[in-house]
This record gives C-alpha cells, sequence and structure tokens, in this order.
C-alpha cells in the first residue's frame, strides 16, 4: 500500500507544488543520470530540497531514489518516521556513531550495490538559508567506496526564499537549478570533497541569481 | 456557425489565427527541407509553443467567462511569481509577498463580479496603501523604498495591468453584441501578439536604425513602423468584425496597439537588462518565460481597455 502513497505523494502532490506553485528553471538537465547507481549531490536549505531533486528525474526511477537522512531527526518520532521511510522514501543514517566500530555509510553501499540513486547533502544540514556551509567528510568516504558510480554535483537557488528553516509558510519563487557533469571518486577523500564543494559553487556562479537580503 | 455557443464572430476569428499558425508552420517546414542547415532550432520551438499558447488560450476563452477568468489570474499569478524570483527581494518581505499574491485572488474576484469601481482602485489604492503597511509592522528599513517601489511595480503590471483582459469579459454583452467579450480579448490578445511577430520581422527584412539602442539594441525604427502599419491595417479589418469600433475608431486601435505593445515590450527589457538575465524563465520553450510573452500586454490590455470603455461603455 506505502509504494501507492508514496507514488501519489510525489507523482501528483510534489509534482503540483513544484511544477506549479513554486516552478522550475533547470540548467544542464540532459546531463542526469538515466538510471542508477548514481548519487546526487546538492547544497540544502530546505525540506523541500530532496523532494525537488526527486522531480527532477523520471516516475519510472521513483522506486530506486533515496534521500540520504539523519536518522536522529526523522526517526524521532512515530508518524514522522513513516512519513520519512514510507512515503519520503528516506535512507536513514546515523549523524554519530553509536560504537566505534560501527560503520555509518554501510547502508548507503547496500543501496548503491542494488543500483539505486542516492540524494546526498553534503553539508550535513540545512543551515541558514541561501549559504553554504563546511562540507561533511562522508560523501568523500562513499565516493572512494564506489569510484565507478558516478557523483553528479547539483546546485539549487530559491527553496530557501520559499520555505526556509523554522518557517511554516511557504511562499511562492521559482527554483533554479544548475546541473554538474558526473565527478568519480578517485581522489584522496578529503580532496574529492573540496572539489565537490568547488564545482557546486561554480554551478551557482554560472549565472546571476536574485539578491536575497 | 456556432460551437458550444461561442459567438460565429470569435468562431470565424479563432479559425483564420488556426489559419495563420498552418501557414506559418508550412514556411518552417519548407525552410527545413530547403536549408542544408534546416530550420534555426529556436523558431521551430517558438512555432510549436504558438500551437500550445493557442490550443490553451482557445479553450480558456472559449469554455466560458469564469474559466477564461481564473485563466486570466493564473497568468497573473506566473508573472508575478517570476518577477518576483528575479529582483531583489528581503528575507523580512516573505510574508509581504504571500500578502501580493492573494491580491491577485482578490483583484480577479472583482473581475467575476463585475465591480468596476473596486476593480480600478484596489491595486493603486487599497493594495498600494496597505502593503507598506505590513512592512512596517515586521519593522525592517533597510532598502524599505526599493521594497515597496518593486512590489507595487510588479503588482501594478501583472497583476492591475493584465487583470484589465479579464474584465473584457465582464463588460455588458449589450455593449458588442456581435462577438461579446471573448471577441475583445480575442482582437486585443491576437493584435498585440501579432504586433510583436509583425515587428521582428519587419525589423529583419528592412531594419536600419535602432530605436533603442541601450534597452534593446536588435529593435529598429523600420520594424517599429512597419509592424505598428501591418497592426494597424489588421485591427481596422477586424474590428466591425469582433468589437462595436467603427472604422476609425478601430484603426486608431491599432495605432494605440501597436505603440503600447512596443513601450511594454521594452520596459521590460530595461527591467531584464537592470538584472543581467537574458530570459526571464524557461517556460515557454523559444520564447523564454511568461514575463517575456505578456510584456506587450502589460500596456496594450489597460490601454486599449481604457480607450474602448470611454467610446463604447
Amino acid at each position: 500500500m506505502s509504494w501507492l502513497l508514496r507514488w501519489v505523494f510525489y507523482a501528483v502532490i510534489v509534482r503540483f507544488v513544484v511544477l506549479f506553485v513554486l516552478g522550475l528553471n533547470v540548467r544542464h538537465r540532459e546531463r542526469l543520470p538515466k538510471q542508477g547507481p548514481a548519487i546526487l549531490t546538492a547544497n540544502h536549505n530546505s525540506h523541500l530540497d530532496a523532494m525537488v531533486l526527486i522531480s527532477l528525474l523520471p516516475l519510472r526511477l521513483l522506486g530506486r531514489v533515496r534521500p540520504v537522512a539523519a536518522a536522529d531527526y526523522f526517526l524521532s518520532s512515530g508518524l514522522r518516521a513513516w512519513f520519512a521511510t514510507r512515503i519520503v522514501g528516506i535512507l536513514p543514517i546515523a549523524r554519530k556513531r553509536a560504537s566505534p566500530d560501527e560503520d555509518p555509510l554501510a547502508a548507503c553501499d547496500a543501496a548503491l550495490a542494488r543500483g539505486e540513486i542516492l540524494i546526498f547533502f553534503p553539508e550535513g544540514s540545512r543551515g541558514e538559508p541561501e549559504q553554504l556551509a563546511p562540507f561533511k567528510k562522508g560523501i568523500g568516504i562513499l565516493a572512494a567506496r564506489h569510484p565507478d558510480v558516478p557523483v553528479y554535483p547539483l546546485f539549487t537557488h530559491g527553496l530557501g526564499k520559499a520555505l526556509p528553516r523554522n518557517e511554516a509558510l511557504l511562499v511562492p519563487f521559482f527554483l533554479d537549478v544548475f546541473v554538474g557533469e558526473p565527478m568519480f571518486g578517485r581522489d584522496h577523500p578529503q580532496d574529492f570533497v573540496e572539489k565537490l564543494r568547488e564545482r557546486i559553487i561554480a554551478l551557482g556562479a554560472e549565472e546571476r541569481l536574485a539578491q536575497w537580503d | 456557425m456556432s460551437l458550444l455557443g461561442i459567438p460565429p464572430a470569435v468562431v470565424n476569428a479563432l479559425g483564420s489565427i488556426l489559419a495563420i499558425l498552418v501557414i506559418a508552420t508550412l514556411i518552417v517546414a519548407a525552410m527545413h527541407v530547403s536549408r542544408a542547415q534546416g530550420a534555426p532550432a529556436e523558431l521551430v520551438l517558438r512555432i510549436r509553443s504558438w500551437w500550445v499558447m493557442f490550443a490553451v488560450f482557445t479553450l480558456a476563452i472559449a469554455l466560458n467567462p469564469t474559466v477564461s477568468i481564473v485563466f486570466f489570474a493564473l497568468i497573473s499569478f506566473l508573472a508575478l511569481k517570476e518577477y518576483f524570483s528575479l529582483i531583489p527581494t528581503r528575507r523580512a518581505d516573505r510574508s509581504v509577498l504571500f500578502w501580493a499574491y492573494l491580491a491577485i485572488a482578490v483583484q480577479y474576484y472583482w473581475v467575476g463580479i463585475g465591480w468596476y469601481g473596486m476593480f480600478l482602485v484596489f491595486i493603486p489604492i487599497y493594495v498600494f496603501l496597505l502593503l507598506p503597511m505590513r512592512m512596517l509592522l515586521i519593522g525592517e528599513t533597510t532598502h524599505f523604498l526599493r521594497a515597496t517601489g518593486s512590489l507595487q511595480w510588479g503588482l501594478m503590471l501583472l497583476v492591475f495591468g493584465l487583470s484589465h483582459l479579464a474584465f473584457l469579459l465582464a463588460l455588458p454583452e449589450a455593449g458588442n453584441p456581435g462577438a461579446g467579450g471573448a471577441g475583445l480579448v480575442l482582437y486585443l490578445v491576437f493584435l498585440t501578439q501579432f504586433n510583436d511577430v509583425a515587428q521582428y520581422v519587419w525589423g529583419k527584412l528592412l531594419g536600419r536604425h535602432k530605436v533603442v539602442p541601450t534597452v534593446s539594441p536588435n529593435k529598429t525604427l523600420e520594424g517599429l513602423i512597419g509592424g505598428v502599419l501591418t497592426t494597424t491595417l489588421l485591427a481596422w479589418l477586424a474590428g466591425p468584425w469582433l468589437t462595436p469600433l467603427s472604422g476609425y475608431q478601430a484603426a486608431a486601435a491599432g495605432l494605440l496597439i501597436g505603440f503600447a505593445g512596443f513601450i511594454g515590450d521594452v520596459n521590460i527589457s530595461a527591467l531584464k537588462r537592470d538584472l543581467g538575465v537574458k530570459d526571464s524563465g524557461q517556460l515557454i520553450p523559444g520564447h523564454g518565460g511568461i514575463l517575456d510573452r505578456v510584456d506587450s500586454l502589460t500596456y496594450t490590455a489597460p490601454l486599449f481597455f481604457h480607450y474602448l470603455h470611454y467610446l463604447h461603455y
């Protein structure tokens, strides 16, 4: 049943909000992956980020797309956990290890082995709207473990205006999404994270975006 | 011939536009076959988008007046959203922008109930005075003038201005017994869009002297004059058919639409140049955003409406 609810949620509700109430301007859409395994990485401003990235992909891929999200936040209550895992379809990971030999990225490895498309926010949290926080190193480690899986840098602008952290009122704004060429994790994880961050910043500088102060 | 209760004059006019589109499509197809490099990709996209816009617009004005009014409200919404996304805005004004969006629904509600007085004053007076008051309650004064000024500029052009298209449908039916409100909307929208294309084509054929080089370097005096004269001729021909205007009045309406359409177009060009963007968006393939398509209408709709209203209502 929940796959049907998830399909209706993304095919009807998310697409109505993302394509009509908000609206998308996508640059280099042709670069997006046609199949898994792949990792989409982007800057993080809003709860809607993951849903926007999922609506960039065709619905036939919906069953294979999983946003990677913090277990401590999204699994904190029963209803939120049900919605996050069954409807949004998150892949929960622990932000802090429970024991020294626990591997927080094991679930991601398994998902990539199944050919899934992961959505990853290297900033780790939404932070200040429309500002890029430092990246965590997890994406570098994951990319190094899977050197043949393409990692796509994406830059999004607008959701920090439409629905920033700690706001409940959705105000319509067009969203700009810039898709970058895929990268492969053949470097040292820390170097990869730096390069990825530079690519995402460069994508955001491709066009002049409206000032938000 | 009458379909779904649409006046025959409107059906015939739609048929004529369909014929123009078919001819344009055939010309592009011929270019595709005869030229080594095929027809320019942008031209193909543009024509395809014209077909979609024609289909959507025909449905919107043919079904019933309520559908038409909702359709124009949606156009205002998309245009205002595009505008708010392009201009500098302040984080503190999120809720003010939300109220500005609500003003669209209210403005078109006045159209729906045909309250002419309120339709005229709601945005220029009430919204103009009340939205800054909402800002004052938030209390952010940095860039206050920029925020209030740019907000009202957008509301005037994209909500107040464009809502005149919808009010053509709320005018008394007796004023235009032949073609009704749908005929008036079709006359105005067709001539405005035709004028854009005619100015472009004449400019390509004969263009020498730039009119507003710093704002829109591709606009030429020859294109402007050629376009205005073609539009005037067409306005004179179609006037008696779709409007209550006499021959002279219809020709003058053509001149008005031709020149006003030009100003509306370069007005948005100046905005885009100021903001450093080429197209206002990607909503209409080959054309750009919705602002790129309704730019001329933001001037022709209110000016044509009040010209017509003064003469006949």
